[in-house]
This record gives C-alpha cells, sequence and structure tokens, in this order.
C-alpha cells in the first residue's frame, strides 16, 4: 500500500510537469503551428524561474512567500513567451519551415537555460539550491494531506499541481464553448478559412504561441521548484527536456484535448515509473531502460489503435505544420 | 433595375510574380443587377474578385464601393463594407458544424439558439433547407454551397460574388440556385457570378463583363449578347461551337461488362447488375445524376474497386482479339494493357494530381512504372508536359511551376491532357469539362473526337445533357446505380435521357440499339 501510494504520488508529480508541457502544445497546435521548440522553451522558463527566485531569496533577509511566488512564475512565463514569440516570429511572419525552428529553439533553449542557470552555482558545486522557493512551492495542504489514502494521493502536492489542473480544464473550456476557442480551432483546420471570415490569423497565431509557450514555461518552473525541490544541477536542462519531449507525445496521445490530458499525464508518470515500484510490488526484476520508454510505447500503441478505428474531428488540426500566407496558394 | 454603380474598380493592376493577373482591367456593377464575369481560365477572374473580398491587395487602381474610394486590406474590411464572396474552393472548416461556420469570426454575442433562429430566418426568406448542426465533413456539394451563401447572408451582405458556383451543381440544384438568385436581386442586392456555362450567363445576368489573359476587353447587356459573340469576346477571334461527331468506324468490341456489381464500404449497392459493351472507335456517353455510380463504374473497371462475386470485365486485346479478364488485376497491369481513366472530381485537386509538384513532375507518375531509366522518363515526361501546355494553351508560368499555383481551370487541363496524352486503347473519362471555359471544353471535346477516329474505345461521363447528345454515339443512362437503358443519340431525346435519369424504366436493362 504504501509502495502504491508512493508511487502514484511520484506519478502526479511528474505527469504535472508533462501536462504543463502538454497544454501549451496544444494552444499552439490549434493555432496550427507544430511547436517542437517545447523542451528549449520549458527549459528557459524553468531557468529563469529558478534564478529568479534564487536571487530573490538570496537578496532579502525575510523573503515574501507570495512574492517568491510572484517572481518565480512571472519569470518563467515571460521568459518562456520570449522565446515562443521568436518562434512565432519566425514561423508565421517568416514562414520558415516550422520543424525546423522548433527544432532549433530545443537545442537553443536549452543551452540558454543551462548557461543562465548555472550562472549561479557556486564555484566547485555542481548544483544549488533556493530553499525558502522549495519550501514555497512544495507547501502541502496542512490537514487534508494526512487523511489516508484518498488525502496523500490528492491533497499532498505544492500549489502548481493544481494551478495545472485548472489550467488544463479552463484550456479545454474555452477552446470547446468560446467564440475566441471557435475561431482559434478553424485556423488550425484551414487558415485560408479563417482568414475569409474576417479573423486576424496572425494576431491570433502570435497569441497562441505566445501564451502556449508561457504555460509551457511553467512547466519548466514545476520541474525545478517543486520536483527537483527547487536544485538546479548541471544537468537540469537535460532532465527537463526529455519530459517536454513527452508532453508533444500527450498532446497526440489526447487527441489534442487538454482535459484528458491530464489523466493521460498521470498515467505517462505511472508508466515512467513503474520500473521503480513494480518490481517491489509484484516482486519481479525489470529493465528501467526499458520502462523509461514505455510512455512512447504507450502512445504509439494508441496512436495505431486510434488511427484504426479514427473519425473526423478527432484527428489533429489539419493545417498542423504548415505556413500561411495570404496570396499563396 | 437600378441603375447606381454599387461598386466600381479603376485602374486595377495585380501581378504574382512574373504572371500579370490584372492589367489595368475597369470593372463595375450596379445596384440591384447580376453581371457576369466571363473569361477563360486563368485570365484573372477570382484574381480580381479576390481584391474586392480583401484576399489579395491590388498593385495599382482604385476601388470606390457606393461612390466613395476605400481601402480593401482584409476580408474583414470587405466584410465591413457589405460583400461577401463565395469562392471557387469552399472555405468552410470541415469539422464544425453549419451553424460554427456561419458564425466563425464574428464579434456579437449571440447563444446559440438565438444563431439558429437567424440561421432559419435566412433560410424561409430565400428557401433554403439547412440543419445548422450536421457537420460540413458529412453534406453533399450542394450543401456546403448553400452554407456558403448563408454564411455571407448573416453577415449582412448586400454585393454577393460567387465563383464558378455552378461548376459543381446539377441542373437541378442550379435551377434552385438561380431562383435564390432572382430573391435576392428582388431584394436589392448586387451580385456578380462567374460561370462557364454560356446558357447560364445567358438566362441570368443582366449584363456580362469579358476579361481576356488579365485585360478589361468589355461590357456588354444581356440581351445584346450571343454565345457566339460572347466567345468570340473571350477568345479573342471566331471560333467554332458544333460539336463533330464523326460515324463510327471499323468498330469493335473492346470492353465488355457483365453482371457488374458493387457494394461499397458503408453496405450501400452503388453498382447494381450493369451490363454494356464498349467499342472501338466509339464515344459511349454515360449520363445520370451525379452521384448514381458513375465514379464506382470506372474505378470497378480500372481495378481500383473489387466487384461483388459474379460480375464480369471482360477486356479484348486490339492485336490478338484474345479475351482478357480485368477482374483483380492490380491497377497498374490493367493501366499498362492501355486502360486508362481520369476523373475530375469536385474538387479538382483531390485526386490524379499533385499540387506540389510541376507539370513534369505530373506527368511523371503516370509513367513511372514504364521505363526504367529514371532520366530517360524525365526527357519524356518534360516533352509531354511542353505537348500538353501548347495543345491545352495551359497558362502557366512555367512548366515546373507547381500546379496547385495555377487557376482551376488550368490544373484541370493538366490532368485530362496528361490521360489523353497516354495513347490508351481504353478511355474513360468523368467530368473532363467540369469548370473549364467554353473554349476548351471545346479543344477537349475536339481531342475526344482524335482519340475516337484512331480507334480508342472512349467512355465519356459528363454533366451536360447537350454535349452528351451532340458528342457520343450511344448513351447509357444510370439511375441509382443500375442502368435505365442504352440510347442511340442520334435519334434519342433530351426528355428521354432526363426521364431515364430520374426514373428507372420497365425495360430499364435492355439494350435500345
Ligand atoms: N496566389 C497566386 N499566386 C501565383 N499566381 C497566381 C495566384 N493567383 C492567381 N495566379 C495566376 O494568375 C492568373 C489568373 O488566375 P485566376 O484569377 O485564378 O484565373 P481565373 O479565375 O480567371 O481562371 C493565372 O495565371 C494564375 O496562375
Ligand atoms: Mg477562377
Amino acid at each position: 500500500m504504501a509502495n502504491l501510494i508512493a508511487w502514484i504520488i511520484r506519478a502526479v508529480v511528474f505527469g504535472t510537469v508533462v501536462l504543463y508541457g502538454s497544454i501549451g502544445e496544444t494552444i499552439t497546435e490549434k493555432a496550427g503551428h507544430l511547436n517542437l521548440g517545447t523542451p528549449g522553451i520549458m527549459c528557459i522558463g524553468g531557468a529563469f524561474g529558478f534564478v529568479g527566485a534564487y536571487a530573490y531569496e538570496n537578496s532579502v533577509s525575510d523573503p515574501n512567500a507570495a512574492l517568491c511566488i510572484l517572481i518565480a512564475l512571472s519569470l518563467g512565463f515571460i521568459s518562456a513567451m520570449i522565446a515562443g514569440l521568436i518562434y512565432a516570429f519566425l514561423t508565421v511572419s517568416l514562414l520558415v519551415n516550422q520543424n525546423v525552428v522548433g527544432l532549433t529553439m530545443t537545442i537553443f533553449g536549452v543551452g540558454i537555460g543551462k548557461f543562465f542557470g548555472s550562472y549561479v552555482i557556486p564555484e566547485g558545486a555542481v548544483s544549488t539550491k533556493a530553499s525558502f522557493a522549495n519550501s514555497v512551492f512544495s507547501a502541502k495542504l496542512p490537514f487534508l494531506s494526512d487523511l489516508g489514502f484518498i488525502g496523500q494521493t490528492v491533497f499532498s502536492y505544492g500549489f502548481m499541481m493544481y494551478l495545472a489542473l485548472i489550467i488544463a480544464i479552463s484550456v479545454h473550456i474555452f477552446m470547446q464553448k468560446t467564440r475566441t476557442g471557435l475561431n482559434l480551432r478553424a485556423i488550425g483546420e484551414n487558415p485560408a478559412t479563417a482568414d475569409a471570415a474576417g479573423i486576424n490569423v496572425t494576431k491570433y497565431k502570435y497569441l497562441a504561441i505566445a501564451i502556449g509557450s508561457g504555460i509551457t514555461g511553467l512547466g519548466g518552473v514545476y520541474y525545478i521548484l517543486d520536483y527537483n525541490s527547487a536544485t538546479w544541477a548541471t544537468a537540469a536542462g537535460n532532465a527537463i527536456e526529455s519530459l517536454a519531449w513527452l508532453s508533444v507525445a500527450l498532446v497526440i496521445f489526447v487527441r489534442w484535448n487538454t482535459a484528458k490530458a491530464i489523466w493521460g499525464s498521470y498515467l505517462f508518470g505511472l508508466c515512467y515509473w513503474a520500473y521503480a515500484f513494480i518490481p517491489s510490488i509484484l516482486g519481479i526484476s525489470v529493465n528501467t531502460d526499458i520502462a523509461e520508454i514505455l510512455p512512447y510505447i504507450v502512445t504509439i500503441i494508441v496512436l495505431i489503435v486510434g488511427n484504426i478505428r479514427s473519425r473526423k474531428g478527432h484527428q489533429g488540426p489539419a493545417y498542423l505544420g504548415m505556413s500561411y500566407y495570404r496570396e499563396e496558394r | 433595375m437600378g441603375q447606381k454603380e454599387a461598386i466600381q474598380m479603376k485602374n486595377i493592376t495585380k501581378r504574382f510574380g512574373s504572371t500579370i493577373a490584372n492589367h489595368n482591367v475597369d470593372f463595375e456593377v450596379r445596384e440591384g443587377e447580376i453581371l457576369s464575369l466571363l473569361g477563360e481560365n486563368g485570365s484573372g477572374k477570382t484574381t480580381l474578385m479576390n481584391m474586392l473580398s480583401g484576399i489579395y491587395y491590388p498593385d495599382e487602381g482604385e476601388i470606390f464601393v457606393k461612390g466613395q474610394k476605400v481601402l480593401i486590406r482584409s476580408p474583414h474590411d470587405a466584410f465591413e463594407l457589405g460583400i461577401g464572396m463565395i469562392h471557387q474552393h469552399f472555405k468552410l472548416v470541415d469539422v464544425f458544424t453549419a451553424a460554427e461556420n456561419v458564425v466563425l469570426g464574428l464579434k456579437h454575442k449571440k447563444t446559440r439558439k438565438e444563431i439558429n433562429d437567424s440561421i432559419e430566418t435566412i433560410c424561409k426568406k430565400y428557401g433554403f433547407d439547412i440543419n445548422p448542426n450536421q457537420k460540413v465533413y458529412d453534406m453533399s456539394v450542394a450543401q456546403k454551397q448553400t452554407l456558403e451563401i448563408i454564411k455571407v447572408l448573416y453577415r449582412g451582405a448586400d454585393f454577393l460574388i460567387l465563383d464558378e458556383p455552378t461548376a459543381v451543381l446539377t441542373p437541378q440544384e442550379t435551377d434552385k440556385l438561380f431562383a435564390v438568385l432572382n430573391n435576392m436581386r428582388k431584394d436589392g442586392k448586387s451580385m456578380i457570378i462567374i460561370t462557364h456555362k454560356l446558357h447560364e450567363v445567358l438566362s441570368i445576368s443582366d449584363r456580362v463583363t469579358i476579361l481576356r489573359r488579365g485585360e478589361f476587353i468589355g461590357t456588354v447587356p444581356t440581351t445584346e449578347a450571343t454565345e457566339q459573340s460572347l466567345t468570340e469576346m473571350m477568345v479573342g477571334k471566331k471560333v467554332e461551337l458544333n460539336i463533330e461527331r464523326p460515324e463510327p468506324e471499323n468498330s469493335k468490341e473492346r470492353l465488355i461488362i457483365e453482371h457488374l456489381s458493387y457494394i461499397n464500404e458503408e453496405g450501400v449497392k452503388v453498382l447494381d447488375d450493369i451490363n454494356f459493351t464498349a467499342k472501338s472507335g466509339e464515344i459511349l456517353g454515360i449520363a445520370g445524376i451525379s452521384g448514381c455510380g458513375q465514379k464506382e463504374l470506372l474505378e470497378s473497371i480500372a481495378g481500383l474497386l473489387h466487384p461483388e462475386h459474379g460480375s464480369s470485365i471482360t477486356y479484348i486485346n486490339p492485336d490478338k482479339e484474345d479475351h482478357i479478364s480485368l477482374l483483380h488485376m492490380n491497377p497498374r497491369r490493367i493501366r499498362q494493357m492501355g486502360v486508362s481513366m481520369s476523373f475530375v472530381p469536385e474538387d479538382r485537386l483531390g485526386m490524379g494530381l499533385v499540387g506540389s509538384m510541376g507539370m513534369i513532375g505530373n506527368m511523371l507518375l503516370q509513367n513511372y512504372a514504364e521505363s526504367n531509366s529514371f532520366l530517360k522518363m524525365k526527357k519524356q515526361a518534360k516533352i509531354k508536359a511542353v505537348k500538353v501546355k501548347d495543345k491545352l494553351d495551359v497558362v502557366t508560368p512555367g512548366i515546373n511551376t507547381p500546379v496547385r499555383k495555377l487557376s482551376g481551370g488550368n490544373v484541370q487541363k493538366v490532368l485530362v491532357g496528361r490521360e489523353l496524352g497516354s495513347n490508351p486503347t481504353v478511355l474513360m473519362t468523368a467530368y473532363a469539362v467540369r469548370g473549364l471555359d467554353i473554349h476548351t471544353s471545346h479543344t477537349i471535346y475536339h481531342l475526344l473526337n482524335k482519340q475516337k477516329k484512331k480507334g480508342t474505345a472512349v467512355i465519356f461521363v459528363g454533366e451536360d445533357l447537350d454535349v452528351l447528345m451532340a458528342l457520343s454515339d450511344r448513351i447509357m443512362v444510370m439511375c441509382g446505380g443500375r442502368m435505365n437503358g442504352i440510347l442511340d443519340a442520334r435519334t434519342t431525346t433530351k426528355e428521354e435521357v432526363g426521364l431515364r435519369m430520374t426514373k428507372i424504366q420497365e425495360d430499364g436493362g435492355a439494350d435500345h440499339e
């Protein structure tokens, strides 16, 4: 039982990082842009969020929790958004191939993130910790989190885990129920049609990419300040990158539905951590390398099954990955 | 009829790279009139109209709406001015419902019910029939067309531009559309309609404006125009509008179809016991309301579909006169034996061509399997591309320009030209002149006749009954997947064919020769 609870908690925390990335990527993809720069952008968000929190608590004698949160979240969000805007400028305005820009952005972002994050690591050390930020970001609800199985598996997380849920559900409602969401989806489905209907395609695309990237950046902040106990190590950039690739896979896995991405991300978390818990629960041994690719295997299987019984409207946006220029045909 | 100018365009020029799509064009439409815009494929009609609807921005020239000089920078600007356009290729989001498509991009805050009610009001007023909650991918072409019109009306447009709205409609659907347009004219709306069917131009419009190779040629009142005079203005020289029908010579059986039935994926029997023979040196016309099995018939023969048990398709080789069953043979083998098919779908680019490749690439697609040296093949394809371009007057900056960039009609010339050029023994073509201007259509009829004289068995699926009756030797009428008689095209009447298209006759399967 204790093992199972630990496994679930691990999975949810892990899933939350992936969830942020996949919400961001979904918003971007709904505008017809496949952003393979997600790992880089998440890394930038994480690094800047961490550096902000670290600098803040080291510069004042009596750090304030609300201010710490505000600084970390806004720095993480804005830095990631700026990276997103670079991607948007290249792909929306200059019509450069999205895959090329995205992959470059990943290399660039992981590099930038590592550089700035590691900037604050003291000489000779391999990692550094923002202890105050850690206490703020991993603070749990005092009583509920102690209440048995439910309490531990549902109420024992830092606030950003719940924030992710709120964002995921709000984005889903926004996409399905609002006029703006409808317009955005139309752009990903058929930009020429959206344009002819009087929608400002360029503005929408920029906004979607910027906001999507910002949310992705929050995933990085969560990873460092909660999941990784507010510790920046030199290898943190690569760790974020590998989780962020899962976000991109998750978008397809849940078919561009951010509400479903919630359980999808936790499922990925369970798969990812299976190697650490299954052996002790079942008393067998598994190869960790194989176990870690489980989420990808699940994605591939789901894609195959999904395609066999594919229905219209459940595929990705029809114009995903294609540039749009009004006078081009 | 109002005489005031509603929209004026002065000295409009628009270039795409080296192509001059419009050159110093003057254009004007009056209040409460229907104006036809006429011109060969690629003459710049769509481009000109796109500058009114905000898709393109003119390089030079001025636009006036109700006497006021305006700048139309985006489709949004066009809506503000009351200009709505129904594009040649539908601008609808497939996965959305009708209602969602209608309100797309609008700012007002109406509830779903209010939206549905407004749509209903429009439908009632003009006699449309549409389900607001139906998804676009479930709609027929005519329904999509209707939806496009509702979309424009919902935005309160006073000026309607319809770019080839009838190209893919059946005659009945066209009549319905024209009734609606007449209603709207009574409402004082101005309409510009682009169509290649001259009888439609003559029946619906008040005036006709003609473009040729991007230049403005003139505007004439419809009452003073005839098919002949309009064609001459369009083409710039005298053209022969009669379709010739040489007597079949040395006719031999080439393809025998017996008891052909086909059940599609949804379990519907779309072909039901079809029997006919196609002969060399003869054009066999196939008439029928669109979607009653023509496509499946051709695809079964071409080996793309697998007919039901008991069907038989026999090909008679012209050299050795031996009988070969085409059933269960792979499409490539069938093609190599000389059975060629060209099907022009409703969305033209949907089948047979690759939009991002040039003419050469698309020629290569057809015979990639026939030659083993790639370089040699490419050379042949190039020669062929040049030939098609010259013969059918394809308007393109070059044979390497992606075909997607050509105007709709020209895309089609490439498709049909490629099939005609492959020296087939059986040539099946469906809707070959869909969306083509009258001059090009006649070029294609002429090419089909040339094939016929060469001894090819031609199967021609057509929409226009007049053409079918003038071109074919025999006409097989299809009705709901069944054959409803084979008629002698020289003696039958249009009424007879029309009747058989809609109602199964007692003697349905019998041959009428
Ligand atoms: N977006 C575009 N890019 C490049 N060339 C174009 C574009 N739109 C139209 N053209 C060219 O302009 C010419 C006129 O095309 P179009 O207006 O579509 O003709 P029409 O509607 O009369 O058949 C054609 O030669 C076409 O290839
Ligand atoms: Mg056109």
